[in-house]
């Protein structure tokens, strides 16, 4: 069940209903049914795997909560007879415990998901190695992959570290629990709430208000417009373009930089408006994963606004804790010592950067163009951070140019485009080929003759008033998402009831009409031609 | 609070740190200036800014950020 | 009050746009379905039956593909013979296909004789989804138009797209003509003659261009389609309904009937005590000219060509079916005076297109 098919929007409808008709002390088990049909339906054999990741993390959250309490209470009831230095050393021990039993969480929930992901990578990393050497090759396993187990993985290791930090309650309920991990809209592709944003809402009673249940709505209708319309209409062009890279190269792929960027917004964006829509209209805030990201003015603003909630998960859990971990302040003392103030100051957090990275690549992808990608976009924000005195200069010499509008959108296309070229090393087949398609940019100018005579068009399998919708569609999604900078537009329409009626059947009608899904008509299958 | 006003100083010299109360908010701070911040806190004043201290509320001003090294040292 | 009233708006927006928009897809169907009107009449065949049916009964029900409806004509059957005849062919309609035809056709009227055209007993498996629409989608709900999309889908296919043509047919958006705006919401004008979609082009035969067939892997038809075969059969049977296989004259390459096969049916007829008349070897007794009643060079006849076939066929149906003539029925004359009338009319008009054309 996509987020856009008709089962799913058949399931969400009823789960609604039936949400709002229980007692509200069995919401949440509703929503839980929900989810475990939900996952279930995805794949049976799916659920053992999110079952060990539930119960593991939940038990070893209270074990840690339980240890942290009695130490608390040991020390409180003994305060007078311990000396500072002995509380310390009581606390100190009473931590690593704890860091232990988290630690054996972890290397639990990440090996799951490294062995799952990353075996069939490994194995062909290996064999291109031994093929350096021998003719023998290892067989690349098939093992399966539980939706969305790298979203659950993180969602449950975040509230297991939190739990650790006693920066989150353990939860009580193994249930309800089981429900913040399996949430069934966020499940596949997030956004990673936290459990302290989501878990306590969960439990809470929610009575149908009209604001949730209208902005929602709306929301909902409004990512299946940007995925329908937009991202799958464009698709079959981006496939075109990279499935046959020695065809399309120079013009196409700055095209393909455009459509891509695009589809990724229209799909990833569309498809969080759906997620966050319908919770909304369970009444649940889920937490915002994108900001209007292609008005970032820098890489390292864009990260800022593009999938918040990952960009914050490695940025909490792996850069601050690696970047400020023992070793590494030794390494800073060691390399100051030894390379001079101003690269040793920059040496141990640069290699956590280019180290968070290199994982975010892995995350998103087993394979070179992920890894690749991610230490791209980290070279791309150090080399920045380095220029940045220079900018600096250039905004102190230039103050009027540099605060007018068209610098800040000059600043605004060159970070789309910047991003837009890194990100096509997931659309192509593998590195060297992106690398050259990414290059034929500079020395193939025979395909601009396409761009003018329109033939590009038919190239790439869309008709002319195709190209137009998606066109218009593209300016609508623009001007909506720069009037909700500050209310979204959605929660507007919802204070004008007539106005939301009418732009839920436009959007609709819209959606139903000249979205993509299903069988596309083509009129040439029809004329008969054979019998 | 003088000593790590200039601290910060030094990171972005063109921030008024005395009164700025939205470092992280208003996004005057970054995740690597404030990596960059913490190991010349932790070699200045001695003390060790553990991961779960880094929030928006401990770093929103030198305020803030004065207040955790003392509470960290007192501890 | 100010709370009351604003409650109610908002309760009544939140009804009235969910009432909307479940009913959108069934309120945009009209104008995005395809019409067949002038391209792709054979998607109407279909629909055009129920009307037929209930103006008059018929003894005789043709049932098969473009072999079918390309071959006989009802008008020529009535002015000869006085024999009430119907055909339901489609494009590339296959046997699963008619025998669910023949089960639709139950609901309406019981034949005296139904006649099969043994052509897509070549046929196991599903060929094409627009082939299936065409069929199926003229079709009248009833659980036999359930069962005939399922056992007709393709793969890529869906149940639910029979249900609601909207989710099939939305794309069309960028190719509607001024066609499906007019016939939206108005009847459209019948594109055949009794299910006979006349055409009166002529391209002669070209023998001599016309490749060999290439050699037959398997010599037995394919069982699934025979097994459908043996459904009708049975469901005639059953009924009390004769059963006549027959082959159209016709045989172009890619669509050979082999000897083999021929055999085999010679076989099944025997076995099952049904008639089987293959016109392939009786182009002369039949008056055949393949240089003049072919529309495609022999691949289907002309008009020209299916007149000569109906009376030829019309006399074997009356004096070896002993169909009845029902020229002293007031009622069925008065019916098929006028689908006489058309039936001319068109002939008439189309001529004077082609010699125009010419």
């Amino acid at each position: 069940m996509t987020l856009t098919s008709f089962p799913f929007l058949v399931f969400a409808a009823v789960t609604v209903l039936v949400y709002y008709l229980v007692p509200k002390k069995g919401q949440w088990m509703v929503l839980l049914t929900a989810s475990t049909l939900f996952y279930g339906a995805a794949g049976g054999w799916y659920l053992p795997f999110i079952l060990v990741t539930i119960l593991s993390t939940f038990l070893i959250a209270r074990m840690i909560a339980n240890h942290a309490g009695r130490d608390e209470a040991y020390i409180a009831a003994h305060k007078a007879e311990l000396s500072k230095e002995e509380r310390k050393a009581y606390k100190a021990a009473g931590k690593k415990k704890r860091f232990r039993m988290l630690v054996w969480g972890l290397v639990l929930n990440f090996g799951i998901l490294a062995v799952l992901k990353y075996t069939g990578f490994t194995v062909s990393v290996i064999n291109d190695v031994m093929g350096l050497f021998t003719e023998s090759r290892l067989d690349i396993p098939s093992l399966i992959l539980p939706l969305g187990i790298s979203f659950y993985t993180f969602r449950s290791t975040a509230y297991l570290i939190d739990v650790y930090r006693g920066k989150a309650r353990a939860a009580g309920n193994l249930g309800k629990y089981a429900l913040f991990i399996s949430f069934f809209p966020a499940v596949m592709q997030g956004p990673i709430c936290r459990y302290n944003d989501l878990a306590e809402q969960l439990e809470t009673p929610h009575s149908p208000e009209w604001s949730n249940l209208s902005a929602g709505l709306l929301r909902v209708l409004w990512g299946m417009f940007k995925k329908l319309v937009v991202a799958d209409t464009l698709m079959g062009a981006v496939k075109t373009i990279v499935s046959a890279p020695e065809d399309f190269g120079g013009m196409y792929v700055l095209l393909l930089i455009i459509l891509y960027s695009a589809v990724i917004y229209g799909d990833f964006t569309g498809g969080i408006d759906i997620t966050i829509g319908l919770s909304r209209m369970l009444g649940l805030r889920l937490t915002e994963n994108f900001n209007r990201p292609f008005s970032s003015r820098s890489t390292a603003e864009y990260w800022n606004r593009w999938h918040i909630t990952m960009g914050s998960w490695f940025t909490d859990y792996v850069f601050y804790p690696l970047s400020i971990c023992n070793s590494m302040q030794k390494l800073t003392k060691w390399s100051r010592a030894h390379l001079g103030k101003a690269i040793g100051m920059r040496f141990p957090v640069y290699l956590a950067t280019l180290f968070t990275w290199f994982l975010t690549g892995l995350w998103h992808g087993a394979s070179w163009n992920f890894i690749v990608w991610g230490l791209l976009n980290g070279v791309i924000i150090l080399v920045s951070r380095e220029l940045e005195p220079l900018y600096g200069k250039f905004r102190k010499k230039f103050p009027r140019l540099t605060a007018s509008p068209f610098y800040g959108g000059f600043c605004c296309v060159r970070t789309f485009f910047l991003m837009g070229a890194v990100r096509i090393l997931d659309c192509y087949r593998d590195v060297p080929v992106t690398f050259k398609a990414f290059g034929s940019m500079f020395y193939d100018f025979s395909h601009w003759g396409d761009l003018l005579d329109g033939s590009f068009m038919d190239k790439l399998g869309l008709t002319l008033p195709v190209w137009i919708l998606v066109g218009m569609a593209t300016v609508l999604i623009f001007f909506i998402s720069r009037a909700g900078k500050e209310t979204p537009v959605a929660d507007r329409l919802s204070a004008r009831p007539v106005l939301w009626t009418l732009a839920c059947l436009g959007l609709a009608l819209v959606v139903l009409i000249f979205g993509s899904y299903g069988i596309g008509f083509d009129a040439g299958a029809f004329i008969y031609t054979t019998f | 609070m003088n000593e790590l006003i200039q601290i910060l100083t030094e990171l972005h010299d063109d921030v008024d740190f005395a009164n700025e109360t939205g470092l992280v908010e208003n996004g005057i701070l970054n995740s690597l200036d404030i990596v960059t911040l913490i190991t010349e806190i932790n070699d200045r004043f001695d003390v060790q800014i553990p991961a779960e201290e880094i929030m928006p509320e401990n770093f929103d001003s030198a305020e803030a950020l004065w207040a955790l090294i003392t509470r960290l040292d007192e501890d | 009050m100010k709370t009351i009233n604003i409650k109610f708006i908002r309760a009544l927006c939140m009804i009235l746009a969910l009432l909307i928009l479940a009913a959108l897809p069934a309120m945009l169907t009209p104008i995005l379905v395809p019409k067949y009107v002038t391209v792709s009449k054979e998607g109407s065949l279909t629909e055009e039956y129920y009307a037929a049916a209930k103006e008059v009964g018929h003894d005789v029900i043709f049932i098969g593909d473009c072999e079918i409806y390309e071959s006989f004509v009802p008008a020529v059957l009535w002015e000869e013979y006085g024999i009430s005849s119907y055909l339901r062919g489609n494009a590339q309609q296959l046997v699963w296909h008619s025998y669910y035809m023949l089960e639709d056709t139950l609901r309406y009227e019981t034949p005296k004789a139904v006649v099969f055209n043994v052509l897509a007993l070549m046929y196991g498996e599903p060929q094409k989804e627009a082939y299936n629409r065409m069929a199926l989608d003229g079709m009248e709900w009833s659980s036999v138009k359930a069962e005939a999309i399922k056992a007709s889908m393709t793969e890529e296919e869906d149940f639910l797209t029979y249900l609601f043509p909207f989710f099939r047919y939305h794309s069309r958006w960028s190719e509607l003509t001024r066609e499906d705006l007019t016939y939206a919401f108005r009847e459209k004008p019948t594109v055949s003659d009794s299910g006979y979609l006349m055409q009166t082009a002529v391209e002669p035969e070209d023998l001599a261009n016309q490749p060999t067939p290439s050699p037959l892997l398997d010599p037995n038809l394919p069982e699934t389609a025979m097994g459908y075969l043996d459904r009708m059969t049975a469901l005639c049977k059953e009924k009390g309904i004769e059963l006549i296989l027959i082959k159209a004259p016709t045989n172009y390459f890619r669509y050979h009937w082999y000897d083999e096969w021929d055999a085999q049916i010679v076989d099944y007829a025997a076995t099952h005590g049904l008639a089987y008349y293959n016109f392939m070897d009786e182009k002369e007794a039949i008056g055949l000219d393949m240089s003049k009643d072919t529309y495609d060079a022999g691949i289907h006849l002309n008009v020209y060509g299916a007149e000569k076939l109906s009376r030829y066929f019309g006399a074997i149906l009356r004096d070896i079916h002993e169909i009845p003539d029902r020229r002293s029925d007031d009622a069925a004359c008065d019916v098929w005076r006028s689908r006489v009338i058309t039936y001319h009319a068109r002939k008439a008009d189309m001529e004077a297109q082609n010699q125009k054309q010419s």
